[in-house]
C-alpha cells in the first residue's frame, strides 16, 4: 500500500490513489502551495524591523521564516494575507497591499 | 470442524455484549442511548471485572463517540461502538468520514425509530438513513443471528479488499431486549477466528508517518468515492467467504439473505430483521394449507445484493416488499425502492407491492402477514388492486 506520493497527481487513475488518499509522508502541507488564496500582502520592512520576533509565533501558517535568531522575508507560497503580523508589529515595520502579488523585493535591502 | 455450543439464554444486547468480551477489541468510545445502553454498561462492567482490557472512553455524545472512533482506529487500536437511533443519527457526520477514511470500525446498532413524534420503539428509520454513509449494513432476526453477524463482522471490515466500518444491526427491544436461548461459541475459536488485529499503515507507527484523511480538492474526490465504492462491491464476496468460514467453526449458516420455504414459492415476503420470524411462523402454517408461499429475508442490505435477490425471485409471482422505515417519497420504503429497481435491472419481471409495517413499535403479527399473503394471490389470480405502499395496521376511515 505505501507508495511515493510525489508519483500522484491530477491525471493518476483512480485505482492508483492511496487507501482513503492516506499520504504516506510527514511535512507533505509544504508542496502544497496555497499563497494564490491571499487578497491582502504583507510586505516586510526590513530598515524598520528589530527584529523582537513578536510577529513569528502568532502566524497561522508559519510563514515567516527564521535564520538563527532572525526574521527573513514573507514565505509568500504560503501566506493567506491574515494581517495578524501587521497588527501585532509594534514598529510598523510590516504594511498591508491589496491583491495577492509579491512585492518587489525594493525597500527589503536597506 | 463444529464446536461443541455452549447452551445459554439472552437477550440480543447480553448476546453481543458476550461476543464484544470474547472479541477483547481494544476500545470502545460510547454514549448511552436506549435500547442499546445495556451493550456498553456490560462492557463497562467486564472491563471493571478484569474480564476484556478494552479502553473504555466515555464521551460526552455520540458525535464525539464516532470521532474517538475514527481517531483511535487510525491510530491503529481496533475499536468498536454501540448505539442506537438519534445517538446514530449524531454520529451522521462523522459515519462518513469513517467510512471515507477506510477504517475498519464496528458498530453495533439496536435499530428504532428517529422522532418524531417522539418515541422510542423499534423500526428501521436509524438504520435506513445512515444507508449511503458508505457502512456494511448487516441485519439480524434474533440474538442468535446478531451474536454470530458481530463476531464476522471484524474479518470482513479489515480484509485488505474491503477496509470498511460495519454496522452490525439488532430489532431494538424485540431482539435487544427479549431473552430467548442461544447456542455460544467457546472464547478461544472466536479468538481464532477473528484473530489478531495488524494494520498495514497506522498514525501510532514510529518510522512510518502517515497523514489520514487529508483536504481533496476537486481533482481527487471523485476518484477518492470510486475506490471507495469499489470497496463495497469487494465486500461482497468477502462476506460470503466469512460466513463460510464460521459455517465451518459454527454449523451455522449464512449468506446476503435466507430464502426460507421458496423452493417452489408462489408468493414471497421479503422483510429484514425480528419480524422475519413472525413472516416464517405464518409462512409454516399456509403451508399447512397447502399455499405455495415463502419468506427471503434479508440480511445484507450494505453492499446491496441485488443480482442475487432477483434470482432468488425470478419464479416467484408476486412479492410483497415490507419497508419498517417510511421515506417520506411518496411511493415507498428504501428496501421497496432498492429491490423494484433491481428487478427492473436484471429484467426480473414479478407483482412487486411495497408495504410498511412496525413503525415506531407497532405490532406486526402472523394475520397482517396471512392477509398480505392473500392479497397478492388475489392479485395474481383476479387481477384485484393493492393499494401502493400501504401500511399495514394503520387506522383509517377508509
Amino acid at each position: 500500500m505505501r507508495t511515493d506520493v510525489k508519483k500522484i497527481n491530477e491525471q493518476t487513475p483512480y485505482e492508483d490513489l492511496t487507501e482513503g488518499l492516506m499520504m504516506f509522508a510527514g511535512g507533505t502541507a509544504k508542496e502544497f502551495k496555497t499563497g494564490e488564496w491571499r487578497t491582502n500582502t504583507p510586505v516586510f520592512l526590513q530598515e524598520k524591523c528589530r527584529q523582537c520576533l513578536l510577529c513569528v509565533p502568532v502566524c497561522p501558517d508559519g510563514s515567516i521564516p527564521m535564520d538563527g535568531e532572525k526574521r527573513l522575508d514573507f514565505d509568500y507560497d504560503h501566506c493567506k494575507g491574515c494581517g495578524i503580523c501587521y497588527k501585532n508589529c509594534p514598529f510598523g515595520a510590516i504594511e498591508m497591499r491589496e491583491g495577492c502579488e509579491v512585492p518587489a523585493k525594493e525597500g527589503k535591502e536597506a | 470442524m463444529s464446536q461443541e455450543p455452549i447452551r445459554e439464554r439472552m437477550s440480543g444486547n447480553e448476546a453481543v455484549a458476550e461476543a464484544i468480551r470474547q472479541v477483547n477489541p481494544d476500545v470502545m468510545p460510547a454514549f448511552p442511548i436506549t435500547p442499546s445502553t445495556e451493550i456498553p454498561q456490560m462492557v463497562s462492567s467486564f472491563i471493571a471485572g478484569g474480564k476484556v482490557d478494552t479502553e473504555f472512553i466515555p464521551v460526552e455524545s455520540e458525535h464525539s463517540a464516532m470521532s474517538a472512533a475514527i481517531g483511535s482506529e487510525s491510530a491503529g487500536a481496533r475499536t468498536m461502538t454501540a448505539t442506537s437511533s438519534a445517538g446514530l443519527a449524531l454520529m451522521w457526520e462523522e459515519l462518513l468520514l469513517a467510512a471515507s477514511n477506510r477504517l475498519p470500525i464496528v458498530l453495533t446498532l439496536v435499530n428504532r425509530t428517529l422522532s418524531g413524534p417522539i418515541n422510542i420503539n423499534c423500526d428501521h428509520s436509524d438504520g435506513m438513513g445512515a444507508r449511503d454513509t458508505g457502512w456494511i449494513q448487516i441485519y439480524a432476526e434474533n440474538n442468535q443471528e446478531v451474536y454470530d453477524n458481530y463476531i464476522q463482522a471484524f474479518p470482513i471490515a479489515e480484509d485488505a479488499r474491503v477496509h470498511l466500518p460495519v454496522m452490525i444491526c439488532q430489532d431494538g427491544f424485540i431482539t435487544s431486549h427479549a431473552v430467548e436461548n442461544i447456542n455460544l461459541l467457546p472464547d478461544q475459536p472466536v479468538k481464532d477466528f477473528v484473530g489478531t488485529y495488524e494494520p498495514e499503515e497506522f498514525l501510532l507507527n514510529p518510522g512510518k508517518p502517515i497523514a489520514v484523511g487529508p483536504y481533496s480538492i476537486s481533482a481527487y474526490a471523485m476518484e477518492a468515492k470510486r475506490a471507495q465504492a469499489e470497496a463495497m462491491e469487494n465486500a461482497a464476496e468477502v462476506i460470503l467467504e466469512v460466513a463460510k468460514r464460521f459455517e465451518e467453526m459454527s454449523g451455522r449458516s449464512y449468506g446476503f439473505f435466507e430464502s426460507y420455504r421458496m423452493e417452489d414459492a408462489d408468493y414471497c415476503m421479503l422483510i429484514m430483521g425480528s419480524a422475519a420470524g413472525t413472516a416464517k411462523q405464518a409462512v409454516d402454517e399456509m403451508r399447512e394449507e397447502g399455499k405455495k408461499v415463502g419468506v427471503l429475508k434479508l440480511r445484507v442490505f450494505r453492499p446491496f445484493p441485488e443480482k442475487q435477490i432477483a434470482e432468488a425471485l425470478k419464479n416467484c409471482k408476486a412479492v410483497a416488499i415490507m419497508d419498517r422505515c417510511e421515506s417520506y417519497n411518496g411511493n415507498c420504503g428504501p428496501l421497496g425502492s432498492e429491490v423494484t429497481a433491481g428487478l427492473y435491472r436484471n429484467k426480473v419481471n414479478l407483482e412487486a407491492v411495497c408495504y410498511t409495517y412496525g413503525l415506531a413499535g407497532r405490532d406486526f403479527t402472523t394475520t397482517h402477514v396471512k392477509e398480505i399473503f392473500g392479497a397478492l394471490q388475489s392479485l395474481v389470480e383476479e387481477g384485484k388492486k393493492i393499494p401502493h405502499n400501504q401500511y399495514i395496521g394503520l387506522r383509517t376511515k377508509k
